[in-house]
């Protein structure tokens, strides 16, 4: 039973959830300038890929990531600012979409806890550094 | 001192009403689209099949609202999705559609199959308009103003428990 529970396996077509349509030209291939290339590279590792959320969508093999990175290179090739590709991002899935979280009240403690671990930590050093008699 | 050594206890104490919490309320993690209550971007789509107009988005801005709808012959929720969009159309809902991702003789045989609600399919087979308008996946629904402003995102299948709700927001679109 088990042997042919395995070959069932080894026919069974995996369900996927991806289209038949070839990736987007300039999903995986590289600008022909290298400063382009870098610029739009070092944008797509901070751009959150949409569908493996945790990833970049560098780092991602989703479709959507392959469509987000085509038109990154894209907007990038066409002489736009990267910060402002990033902002067209956010302004249509919010700052989540970025991996540099922007510096506004919400976000303050999270700018502020390295400053606070350093301080706690400093704290409870502060005996060992005490002269001892 | 004799306080103190309960610290490790608490913190490990915190630490297991922090996992046990989200084990109980998983995070949603559903991507909402910041555009609702913004004017649609400017977008024009090629027909996804033959003998139907694509979809652009001067269409979406003609007094009525109507909603549009994000899928693919390739995604399964969608296949669950098909039977409550047509039953939408019969309540008289205006349903126009955006195929992603997709080759005209899937679009045709999906629509063959399961129920053709749509009177435009526009054909995004890069996912660019999917991303300019913040949607993050499929299927995915926008309720759309006679002026062309979106009123209304729905993430995922929209399920028969779900029609009540975008009724209204049609309603409320007028």
């Amino acid at each position: 039973m088990k042997r042919v529970l395995f070959l069932f396996l080894l026919v069974a077509a995996p369900l996927h959830a991806d289209s038949d349509l070839p990736p987007s030209r300039w999903a995986n291939q590289q600008l022909p300038d290298p400063r382009q290339e870098a610029a739009a590279t070092a944008l797509m590792q901070e751009i959150r890929c949409l569908v493996c959320q945790g990833q970049s969508i560098a780092d991602s093999d989703a479709e959507l990531a392959g469509d987000m990175r085509a038109l990154v290179r894209e907007r990038i090739a066409r002489g736009e600012r990267p910060e402002a590709v990033r902002g067209w991002l956010v302004e249509r899935y919010g700052a989540w979409i970025s991996y540099r979280p922007p510096v506004e009240p919400l976000s303050w403690p999270l700018w502020a806890a390295p400053i606070a671990l350093l301080l706690a930590g400093a704290w409870l050093l502060r005996g060992r550094f005490r002269r001892r008699p | 001192m004799s306080r103190a050594r309960f610290i490790p206890l608490i913190v490990f104490a915190l630490l297991v009403g922090a996992v046990a919490w989200r084990l109980a309320v998983p995070r949603d993690d559903r991507v909402p689209s910041k555009l609702e209550g913004q004017k649609l971007p400017a977008f024009a789509l090629p027909p996804a099949i033959a003998g139907k107009p694509g979809l652009a988005s001067a269409d979406l801005a003609k007094g009525a609202p109507r909603l549009v709808n994000i899928f693919a012959s390739w995604c399964v929720p969608c296949v669950a999705e098909a039977p409550v969009l047509l039953d939408l159309a019969r309540r008289g809902v205006k349903i126009d559609a955006i195929a992603i991702r997709d080759k005209p003789e899937d679009v045709a045989a999906f629509l063959a199959q399961h129920g053709d609600p749509f009177a435009r399919i526009g054909s995004d087979d890069r996912s660019q308009v999917q991303i300019a308008l913040g949607s993050s996946g499929v299927p995915e629904s926008f309720v759309i103003d006679g002026q062309g402003v979106i009123r209304a995102q729905h993430i995922g299948p929209i399920m028969p428990g779900d029609i009540a709700g975008i009724l209204e927001a049609i309603e409320d679109a007028k």
